[in-house]
């Protein structure tokens, strides 16, 4: 494609008088383009226009009296309890003495029980979130996204009780902390 | 039969004015392109669909690393510095540290703190290169509920604003441990700090979900 001016000078000279063979000025672009393209490429797919986002959390106070505070009626209340591994366990209103209704789950599979609790149980619906020590920052901030997600208005974190982390514990084949 | 002559024309384009194109985008995004700041403390946050961005102003940061360590800063302008420096002058004094007025301006210009009350003096004569998660692995402590030096932390913080607006962020990793998330929480709250932020990476609202429906819907309304 390079385009070069070979067609010498029109005119003739003396034997002796070498030809000052006259050069196009035009230099093939094509390269320089390619390049500028690829260039162009890189630098597209490695900016990144995604900012960090942040998650609100409001917390309660803890030092509001126990009279004041909200009552939840069992009925309509999801315990999600949040162990190691990224498991995940549930069980609905109370805990049964024999944790028969203590049920496990993962991430997935979460997000259909709350939906089905949350139509179930209308207004009274109200998650409580347990999650034990083994349990890390990521699982913590996906179960706050399925609560956004869901649109669950009332949602509480609260420490979790002994039974419950044995339980959890048990489940998980492991021995129970001493 | 005379066939018509069909003039062969040069198949050579004139690439100049592409060219010209492909350099002009190219400046373009060597130009817009910001070199992501090089983050002392490697931390990998989770995704959620959140989607409010984090502010830039008036912000106190608290990051939480893979293994459970915890850093400090503040956001970086003139206003926060003055924060910072007013929350470094408390600390000092309430822990009887005896950081001279240099020390103390020399930990204003790092860009975390992440060491305990008592290792501060040391920090202040290391260079910004130095401050980075490696160097500094203990973080303040707040692995322990006995020795929660974020409460201080938090309580210098609300005091040095006090008067003007801080949001409170907090920035861990994926792999971090609850527990020291809790005793970050439990610094917030015994400072009445209810309300606080988390860094998250943005992600896409699942289909057919709740929330899902619920933005189509804002979007449907606000179109009418």
């Amino acid at each position: 494609m390079a385009e070069m001016d070979t067609s010498g000078g029109g005119h003739k000279k003396g034997p002796g008088v070498k030809k000052g063979k006259k050069l196009s000025t035009r230099v093939d672009l094509t390269p320089m383009v390619d390049l500028g393209f690829l260039l162009i490429t890189f630098f597209v797919f490695t900016t990144t226009i995604s900012q960090p986002t942040a998650m609100r959390l409001a917390l309660p106070d803890d030092k509001v009296k126990p009279e004041d505070q909200n009552k939840i009626k069992q009925s309509g209340a999801l315990t999600i309890l949040l162990g190691k591994d990224n498991n995940v366990f549930y069980y609905e209103g109370e805990l049964a003495p024999d944790a028969s209704n203590f049920k496990s789950s993962n991430f997935k599979d979460i997000r259909d029980e709350i939906i089905r609790k949350k139509q179930a149980a209308d207004t009274n619906f109200v998650v409580v979130i347990k999650p034990n020590d083994e349990s890390t920052y990521k699982n913590f901030i996906d179960i706050l996204d399925e609560m956004s997600i869901n649109v669950v208005k009332r949602y509480a974190v609260v420490d979790i009780a002994d039974v419950e982390d044995q339980l959890i514990r048990r489940t998980e084949g492991e021995a129970p902390k001493q | 039969m005379a066939r018509p002559k069909i003039a062969r024309k040069s198949t050579i384009v004139d690439m100049t004015a592409m060219c010209d194109v492909a350099f002009l985008l190219l400046s373009f995004f060597i130009l817009t392109t910001k070199p992501k700041p090089s983050e002392a403390v490697p931390i990998q946050t989770p995704k959620s669909v959140a989607n409010k961005f984090v502010p830039d102003k008036g912000v106190l940061m608290i990051s939480l690393n893979a293994q459970g360590n915890v850093y400090l800063s503040t956001a970086d302008n003139s206003d926060d510095r003055d924060k910072k420096k007013a929350m470094l002058q408390d600390i000092n004094q309430r822990n009887n540290l005896g950081l001279t007025d240099a020390e103390i301006a020399a930990l204003v210009k790092q860009p975390f703190i992440g060491v305990p009350f008592a290792q501060l003096k040391q920090q202040a004569h290391l260079t910004n290169d130095q401050i980075t998660a490696k160097n500094l692995p203990n973080g303040i402590p707040a692995q322990d509920t006995t020795n929660n030096q974020m409460i201080e932390w938090v309580r210098a913080a609300v005091a040095a604003y006090s008067g003007s607006h801080m949001d409170l962020i907090l920035k861990g990793d994926n792999v971090a441990k609850y527990p020291v998330f809790k005793n970050i929480l439990t610094a917030f709250k015994k400072n009445d700090q209810f309300k606080f932020q988390m860094v998250t990476n943005q992600a896409n609202v699942p289909q057919g979900t709740d929330l899902y429906k619920e933005n189509m819907n804002a979007n449907k309304s606000s179109k009418m």
